[in-house]
This record gives C-alpha cells, structure tokens and sequence, in this order.
C-alpha cells in the first residue's frame, strides 16, 4: 500500500465546507455550465445528489465544443424502502417533470432520479421534501439509507425491525441546517453555529452503511454492511439484534490491498440499544477510520488494521451496557418471494418483479403508468425491496382484482414472465450515467440474463435459483461479491468473473478470469454447468459446487 | 424633362426667364446622360470663369462662384467599402489634376460643412435604413431644423446599399433631397448602388473626375480626365480582393449547436496558408459562394428550362445552369427583380406599394417563392439580366492570426428550411457546408470594430447567436498579446445546454481568468424570456463602473432588435447609474461613441 500520510483532498472539502454549505449556492446560479465548482460536487453527494454526465454523447459534445450532457442522480432516503401511495406519486411526478422519466430503484431501498438538469435541482429537492422524504445523507461519507425487510406486516418482530431502521436512521441523520438553508429557503440563524455531536465537522472518512434482517431471509445482504443487525426472535418476539461489522464490498481492480470483506458478527443487544450501538462504532470509525486514503477507508480497513478484539474492546469500552455473545440465527435465502401474500390481518401484498429496478414506461410494458394508476386508488403504501423490486402492500381484498387488472392492462403482468435467474439478477446504473463505470450493467443484463439462461435450459438447471449480479465497476453497488455469478466491469465488454459466492450472501465468491468477454464468459460457465448438472450433490447449490471445486478450477479452464 | 422654371433666385444670383429659356431650348433633345454631362460641363465652364454663367439645366440652383478650387471627399462606411470608393476616386481626380481631400464623416464636425463649396458624399446605408456607425450625429444634425442653408455647396453623391433591404440607399437619398432643400447644388446626379457596384461606381466616379475636371483651368486644359479604374488602393500590396478572392481549402466543418438545438451552427475552418490574407480582430470574411445546385434544378424545372440554354452575363457566354450557379443572385429577393415580376402581376405592385407589406416580403420570402406565387414566362437571357450579379457574403472572423496562424475560423448559421411547400436555402452557408473543397474568399476589414490600442483598457463584449463569433478573435488576440484589460463576455442564444456557441472555451478562458466576467441569457431556459440587455440592467452597476473606468463597449448580431434593445438598455444605466438626465446619458453614450468606445457589427 501506498504510504499516505497527508489528508485525502476531500478531508479539506469537508473541514472548509462550513457544514457541507461550501459554494453550493453559488454553484446553482452560474448559468456558463451545467456543473458545480468541483469541490462542491463532493459536498453535493451529502445532500443527496451526484455530478453525472451521458457519458454516450462525451465525445460528440467535446467536438461541438460544449461542455459533456452534464445532469444530476437524486438518491431520495426512504428508511426501510416504505412509501406511501402519496409519496409513490409525488416521486412519479417528479420522475417525469424534471428527470428521465424513469423511477431507479436502488439495492439499498431508495429512489434514484437520474438526468435532473442543475437550474431544475432545487425545485426538485424541494419537491421531494413536500413529500415528506429527504435527501441528505443518501450519498455522501455519512450513515447512508438504513434498510430492513419491507414487509412489516409479516409479523411483530417485522414491524419492530422497522422501527429500529427509522430510530437509527433518525439518530444518525446530520446535524447541519446547511440542507435546509441551501434548498429549502431556511434562513440560517444569526450567530447560530452548526454542531455535529456524532459526526463532527469532517464526518466519516467514508460512507458507511446499516441494514437489519431477519431470519430465515438474508435480503438485505448483512454481510456487505458496515453494521448490521440481524433480529434474534424467541417465541414470536423480539429478543433484540445479533450485531455485525466490517462488511463491505468495494475494491479496485489490481490493488489486492482493497477487497471486499463479510462482516464479523460481535455480539448480541436488546434493541432499546440499536442506536446507541450505531452511534459508538459510527464514532469509531470517525475517530480511527484512514482519512489519508478514501480507497483504504471504510470501516473494515479500520477492523483489519487493527484487529476484531481491538476494536470489540474499544466498542465496548463506550457502550453503558455489555454486549453479550451472539444468539444463534440461521439464513435461508436472500431473494423476493414474488406474488401475492396474505398477513395475519388479512390484508394483501404484491411483490413484482420490476426489471433492473428501473420503473419505466416501455414500449407496452408501461410499468410506470401502472404503479401511478395503482398510487391513486391504493391506500396502502409501496415498498422497495433490497432486491430493487416492489411489494405493493396493504391490499384490501376487495382491491385485489382491481390491481391485478390494472396490472394486466399496462403489461406488467406480462413482465413478470421471466426467469428465476433474471428474477433474482441485480445490476448497478452503470452507463451510460455512473461516472465510475468500466462497461456496461443495467442496459446489458437482460441479454446477458438470457444467454446464460440458453446454457442453463441446456444443462436443465434452468429453475435452480441462481444469484446473477453484474456492476459497471468494481465499487459493489450490487454487491457483486456475494452472488454465485458475477461480472464486474474492467472494460467496455469486458469483465472479471466472480465465482462460488453461497446462495444466501455469507461466503464471498472468488475473482476466476480476469478481463474477459462475453464469449468466454459463456464458454466458461457452460463448461461448469455441464459439470455442475452431473456431478451436484443433492440440494447442492451452484455456488457451493463452484466453491467445492475450485482447486480444480485450472483444469476447467 | 421637367418644365421649365419661371425664374430661379438664389441670393447670389438672379436667372431671368429668358435667360432660362434659352438655355432650355437648347438641351432640347439631350437623353438623361447627355443632361447629366451638360450639367458638368457648364459648373466647368463656372469654375473657369470664376464668373456666375449658367447652372445645369436639370438642378434648380445656380452657382455661385467657389472660393476654393478644391473638392472634399467625405465617406461614411460601415465595411469599408465607401472608404475604398472614396480613397480610388480621390486617387483618380489627383491624376486628372484636381485638388481633392478624403475625409471620414464620423471625424468630421457636421457643420464646418458650412466652410465649403464643393463636396462628394460616398455615403453607405447600414441595416434598415441606418447610416453607418459614428456618422449618426453628422446626419442627425443635417436633418435637424438647427441646419443651415447650404446655398454656395455644389456637391454629389454616390450611394451604397443593398436592394434586399426596403430602405435601399435610404441614407445617401434622403441625404441627397435634404441638400437640396437646404439650396446645395447637386452637380452630378446621385448614383444608387446594390451590392454589385463596380460598375455604377466606375460610372459616376468618371461623370464626377470629368465635371471637376472641366471646372478646374489646369486639367479642363487637358481634356477628358482619364477613364476612372476601380482598384483597391487600400489594399493595394495584397493580390486578394473581392475582385479576385483566394481559393481558401475548407479544413474543418463541425456543428457546434448541441443535439436538441433548434438551430444548426458550425464552426468553418479555412487554411490561408501561403494566402498572405491577414486580418484584424473586428475584420469579416467575405465568401463568394456558388448557388445551391438542388435550388438551381428547382428553378429550372418550374421555369421549363432545360440548364443548357446559353446565355451571356456580363459579355460572357454561359449556360443558364453557369450562370445561375456562379454569377446569379437565386436565394435573396432586391426591388428591381421584384419590378420585373409585378409587370405581369398588378397584385405583386400593391403588395411593393405598401411598405410594410414590402418589407415583409423581403424578409420571408425567396426568388424560388416569387416563380412560383407570380408565374411568369421567361426567356433564359431574360431571366438572367433580370437577376443580381452574385456577391460575396461577410462572416464576421471568429479567429485571430495571432493565435491561430494560418488559418481562418468562421461561426456560420445555416439556412436551410422548410417554408410554403417548398425548400429554401442560404447561399453562402450551404455552399461552406456543400461538397466544396474549397471557397472563394478575401478580407473585409472593419476599422469601426477594432480592440481597443490601450492594452490595458476594459471591454465588454456584447453578442447574440453567432454574433459571438468576433469575441472569440477579440479574447484570442488579447491573450495572444498578453493584453491586461478586463474582458467580460454577455452572451445570449435559446438554451444553456445546446446553444451556448464555443462553451468549452469560453468556461476556459473564464477558469484561466482571461475572461473577468462572463453573463449569460438563455430565453428559453426559464419561464420569462430573458436576453442579453436583461443581462445588462442585472449588471447596472458594473456596467457603469466598467464605463467610468474608461471600458469599450461592443455589440455584435441582429440589427433589427438586439442592436436597439441593447442602446436602451445602456442608455437606462448611464441615466439611473450616473444619476443623469435623458439628455446627459444620451451625450455621455455620444462621446463614447465618438470616442471610438461603443462599436457596433450589426446585421
């Protein structure tokens, strides 16, 4: 590793920045560019948007000499992924009025709104604030959206999961007015000065993330959180959350100092101490976390460096309670159970499988016209899976048919035809958006989905429940490492392969090709499945075969 | 010919009837040349008698006896070509002997006029009806009641215009009948000039050389003066002239309007390598296109001509189809092709009659609307002669030499649209943009629209659309020279996103500080238009401060709105900024005008 003692560029960003107001003010009102000064595109990302570029018409704008087709991504922070029909609405509204016309889900249970123009920027924050969800702190190195299972209703233990996302989420939410001064017209308080009691001026040296899940169902992927919670239940109750840390999935390509990391599971709390537990090792990693180099700053370089009983003895040191020994849990799957479910109140809800996570009106699958229609005469509320799909939630049974029709009018219905691998598939935005992308994910998985599918019809494996995850990059959106398949962009067309992560996200897979391209990419895996089809022990799932197997993985190549 | 008058009274001498009678009866017969000539002849006889005799027979003044031999050329000139026609006629009379002075009407104090006898006006007509930059208070004073008779002034005029224009030559013809309101003699009748002038100009220029000449005892001695030749004085060590353009390669063509603009702009790059073609910052480009040859086709075939008919142009033996591509004016509509086609069409009179109804029809319409709107038989040679000569079209120069060696940018909007049913095109855009390699082009300098010589003065740049295209120079040079002033750029177009023209280089130059301030008005990026003027009264305050610390203030693009609105609106921060009455913020922008610190290229 390279020997960095001086502070990362964005360590001055931060400490200049008069709590994140830097010269964003400034920035709207320069009509000459598209863009924000460049140290504002940093302090942008706490507020919750991004500095995007189309990156398909770069070069053509460069030969007309105008600047690129700069936009901004909005991350709106939707707790747990609950939203209202009201809220559902009001992000339509603003999908189609100032972005793409398209709704992205994301895999941490947010709305993204891609291709917002800077002069339209603060009427839309300001928008979405009506609706009573915000942006601050969806990006950003800061606590970043809190997510949970989104179906409450399955039980008690759901419901107060929940609760604790949103106390969490509420408790670790900066402090500054710089976001309410800056798009919402408060006026900032003479003589008034901003205190970060958590975060303090210079925040985190990284983002940092929180999810909690409940047993049997892993969807959230706790092991690629930072902290994590995991709902321990005796007898139909909440006993309180088993706690994780040190997950996480970044790295770069050709720099083995970075890697992606499953988190430790420490110990066991009641959850009146959820938020407490958050804030002490949110605090950690403020006061230890390496501010000398963002790509060796989360938080488990922090642990690595350190080692797991320095930092459990550093935590427990600032808890008011001891933490005790974990509580056994055990994890059965990851993915949505697609369809209609009924809870114990007799209430209705709908998970549909939404493709890539982006809601949009395409060609006659017009999936954004129909969730709008839905939003109008449902009373319930939507939820965002971790899964970038959508439960429709809260159905009475009278409504029932009424949804599935309109559902069955705007091709929806139509688009849930697809297969278990495509189902369960994650891709991040990648092109022609994400500044970071290598190559292409969300507009290239359904081809890819359907390649790999011929092998798998094949082989006939085709309804084996497969974890597929491509990212434009190797930074994890979708968390790529815990997936049995993954492609992880290093160039337009090509990508490094990943292997033999477990079925339920607590081993991660393993770098088997470096750089290639979609045709070895298919050559090497109908190779394994040829292999995995004949040689599977029962009930053995792919990635376990390919991790069984993978001293032999030379011979296979 | 006119009647004859009863009696003709001038305070310097009395005509009687009789006197008039037989001069009249005399001229009995003469065509209008032969008049014209007489008229000169007879001032000669004047000027060598230093006597009162007769006064020509077509003009109701006598003369009176000069007191100074000598003959002042004024011009006032936007492009310069006035200048070029006053610098050749003074050349040519100094050949023939005469005594003459050149002097530029925007230096000159309107009413020492009063102190001379003998003047010629090359007097150019800008836009709608304007005269040229810096000359306005000479004019504004001559046809305001403060102005005084001008009996002893003999004088002629030769006016420069554009008969696409409603108000063709307006300047030099309103200019004309005020002189003789005010009792100036008019010795040669005035000459009215389209775009084509070389040949009206050698015309008058020799009437001009020949009258002089026969007042003068030194040259009338020696007979006619020698026959006028029109060549570039000014440019004298320079091969290249509109006359005869440089074959320059086209090297670069790119669109530099984004993907969703309402408008198609390119950036032209010419290589003048070897050329020896130089420019200033402020200088145009003239470029003498070829027609569009799908407009041609169209114009044959509604015409039922088959292209091969041969025609003659100018003495010169042609196909119809040569002649329409090379030497034809086919896109722009001018009053005299306009006259030939209401001959058959008394509608189409009314319609010239009626000045706004005239007006809109040269603004809308193309010579490809009236053949199909006024059916009209034609025989090719007809046809042709009824048509323009073919002239160059000026690109203000969007590069400096200094920066940019060898090689000549221009910002160039094409014309290229659908109107009545029917495709319309630009000539000169089309034909950069068409499958040419190369086109035909000279310098059009402009000494109305130059940097300021103090290095370290402030300028403000204020550009429409491609008006832009001359700032690009200016901040070239200035960099290239290391100028210290401070530059600020107001710019406006329709969006931000894809019709800010050279955005990359202008937030460079901003970010390296070459550009001090750079304001913008986008019209269609927000509810309320807003426009570069709107950007001015934003600015009041700097705008007036820039000024009083001794700024040049320049303007470049339409001349129809933006040119106006933009007066007013510095008009507005010099009244409210500078706490002045009307009348004191109009003399303020009046001194810098006349101090070279507002210019304008309009168009």
């Amino acid at each position: 590793m390279n020997e960095q003692t001086e502070l990362t560029p964005v360590e001055g960003i931060k400490q200049r920045s008069d709590f994140l107001r830097g010269t964003i003010v400034e920035s709207l009102a320069d009509n000459a560019t598209g863009t924000l000064a460049d140290d504002d595109t940093q302090l942008s990302k706490f507020h919750g948007f991004y500095q995007q570029d189309d990156r398909d018409q770069r070069a053509e704008r460069a030969r007309r000499k105008l600047e690129p087709d700069h936009s901004f991504m909005i991350r709106v922070r939707v707790p747990g992924g609950i939203a209202t029909a009201a809220q559902w609405l009001a992000m339509d509204s603003i999908a189609s009025t100032y972005a793409n016309n398209t709704l992205r889900l994301t895999t941490r249970q947010a709305f993204q709104f891609h291709g917002v123009i800077k002069r339209e920027l603060k009427t839309t924050i300001s928008g979405i604030n009506e609706s009573l969800l915000d942006t601050i702190a969806a990006c950003g190195d800061v606590n970043r959206n809190v997510m949970c299972t989104p179906l409450t209703e399955k039980s008690a233990i759901h419901q107060a999961a929940y609760l604790a996302a949103n106390t969490i989420s509420e408790h670790l939410t900066p402090n500054t007015s710089a976001y309410h001064e800056i798009w919402l017209d408060k006026k900032r308080v003479a003589d008034s000065r901003d205190d970060e009691p958590i975060y303090g001026p210079t925040y985190l040296p990284r983002k940092f993330k929180i999810g909690i899940a409940i047993p049997p169902s892993n969807d959230v992927d706790i092991f690629s959180q930072d902290l994590s919670f995991i709902a321990i239940e005796k007898d139909g109750d909440l006993l309180g959350f088993n706690v994780a840390v040190g997950g996480g999935m970044g790295m770069t390509h050709g720099e083995p100092e970075t890697y992606p990391r499953v988190a430790d599971v420490i110990g066991f709390c009641e959850t009146k101490y959820v938020a407490e537990v958050a804030e002490k090792v949110v605090k950690i990693q403020r006061d230890h976390g390496d501010r000398t180099n963002r790509k060796h700053a989360r938080l488990k370089y922090t642990i690595d460096d350190r080692g797991l009983d320095w930092f459990q003895s550093t935590l427990q040191e600032q808890l008011s309670f001891e933490l005790i020994p974990a509580k056994p849990y055990q994890f059965l799957f990851r993915g949505d159970e697609f369809g209609w479910q009924e809870d114990q109140h007799g209430d209705w809800h709908l998970t549909l499988f939404v493709p890539e996570g982006r809601v949009q009106d395409l060609g006659r699958h017009r999936m954004l016209s129909a969730f709008r229609q839905i939003a109008r005469v449902h009373t319930g509320t939507f939820r965002l899976t971790s899964n970038q799909n959508v439960i429709i939630s809260g159905i009475a049974s009278t409504q029932k048919q009424l949804i599935n029709r309109l559902l069955e009018y705007y091709g929806v219905t139509a688009l849930q035809a697809v297969s278990p691998l495509r189902q369960h598939a994650l891709a991040c935005v990648a092109l022609p958006t994400c500044g970071l992308a290598m190559a292409e994910a969300e507009r290239y998985l359904p081809e890819l989905a359907n390649n790999i599918d011929e092998l798998l019809i094949r082989n006939g494996i085709e309804n084996e429940p497969l974890s597929l995850r491509i990212t434009g990059c190797p930074n994890g959106c979708a968390r790529p490492y815990l997936a049995e398949i993954a492609l992880v962009g290093k160039a337009p067309g090509r990508y490094s392969l990943f292997l033999g992560g477990d079925g339920v996200g607590k081993r991660l897979n393993r770098m088997t090709h470096e750089n290639v391209d979609e045709g070895e990419i298919l050559s090497i895996l109908s190779q394994w499945f040829e292999k995995f089809a004949k040689e599977r022990i029962e009930n053995e799932s792919f990635g376990d075969f390919v991790h069984r197997h993978e001293l032999r993985l030379t011979e296979v190549q | 010919m006119a009647s004859v008058p009863q009696q003709i009274i001038s305070p310097a001498v009395t005509v009687g009837a009789d006197e008039l009678s037989a001069l009249h009866s005399t001229v009995v017969g003469f065509d209008r040349d032969q008049l014209i000539w007489s008229s000169g002849y007879l001032a000669g006889l004047a000027g060598s008698q230093a006597q009162a005799v007769a006064s020509p027979s077509n003009a109701p003044a006598i003369v009176s006896a000069p007191s100074d031999d000598s003959w002042t050329i004024f011009y006032a000139t936007e492009t310069g070509n006035s200048r070029d026609i006053a610098e050749n006629l003074a050349a040519e009379s100094k050949a023939a002997g005469i005594a003459v002075e050149v002097q530029d009407l925007r230096d000159y104090r309107p009413k020492a006029l009063t102190k001379i006898n003998k003047a010629l006006f090359v007097v150019a007509t800008h836009g709608i009806g304007e005269p040229p930059e810096g000359t306005e208070s000479f004019f504004d004073f001559w046809f305001s009641k403060r102005a005084p008779r001008l009996e002893s002034l003999e004088y002629s005029i030769l006016a420069l215009g554009d008969s696409s224009y409603v108000d063709f030559c307006e300047i030099g013809r309103s200019f004309d009948e005020r002189l003789k309101n005010l009792g100036a003699n008019p010795v040669v009748v005035r000459s009215d000039c389209d775009l084509d002038f070389a040949e009206p100009v050698a015309r008058w220029s020799k009437e001009v050389v020949q009258f002089a000449g026969k007042q003068n005892p030194a040259s009338a001695a020696g007979g006619a003066a020698r026959p006028l030749q029109l060549k570039a004085v000014r440019n004298a060590p320079l091969l290249i002239s509109k006359e005869s353009p440089y074959l320059a390669e086209i090297v670069t063509r790119q669109r530099i309007t984004g993907a969703r603009s309402s408008k198609n702009v390119q950036h032209v790059e010419l290589d003048i390598e070897d050329s020896g073609l130089s420019f200033l910052p402020g200088d145009s480009l003239g470029v003498l296109p070829s027609n569009p040859p799908q407009l041609i086709e169209a114009i044959l075939g509604k015409l039922n001509f088959a292209g091969d008919e041969p025609v003659s142009v100018a003495g010169e033996s042609l196909t119809l189809r040569e002649a329409l591509l090379r030497r034809k004016e086919i896109t722009q509509l001018s009053k005299p092709i306009l006259d030939v086609f209401a001959e058959a069409h008394p509608r189409l009179q009314n319609v010239l009659r009626d000045r706004a109804s005239f007006s809109e029809l040269l603004e809308t319409k193309q010579l490809i609307d009236l053949i199909f709107e006024y059916p009209k038989s034609w025989d090719p040679q007809e046809f042709v002669d009824a048509l323009r000569n073919l002239t160059p079209r000026s690109y203000s120069i969007a590069s400096s030499i200094d920066a940019i060696a060898d090689e000549v940018h221009l910002t160039v909007a094409v014309v290229n649209y659908e109107a009545y049913a029917r495709h319309h095109w630009g000539a000169a855009s089309n034909f950069l943009l068409g499958e040419t390699e190369r086109a035909p082009v000279h310098v059009v300098a402009n000494e109305q629209f130059r940097l300021p010589e103090n290095t370290s003065a402030p300028i403000i740049m204020v550009g429409a659309g491609t008006g832009v295209a001359p700032y690009r120079a200016f901040l070239q040079y200035r960099q290239a020279h290391a100028h210290s002033g401070d530059n600020w750029l107001v710019f406006g177009d329709r969006t931000g996103h894809d019709d800010f023209l050279y955005q990359m280089e202008w937030l460079r130059y901003r970010k390296d500080g070459l550009l001090t301030k750079l304001d913008l008005a986008f019209s269609r990026d927000q509810e309320e238009k807003v426009y570069v003027q709107s950007r001015l009264l934003d600015n009041a305050k700097e705008v007036y401060d820039w000024l009083e610390r001794g700024a040049f203030f320049y303007v470049c693009g339409d001349a129809k709105h933006m040119a106006a609105d933009v007066h007013q609106a510095l008009f507005e921060v010099v009244r409210d900024q500078g706490a002045m009455s009307p009348d004191s913020a109009n003399d303020y922008l009046a001194k810098l005008r006349s101090a070279g610190r507002y210019q304008k290229d309009v168009y």
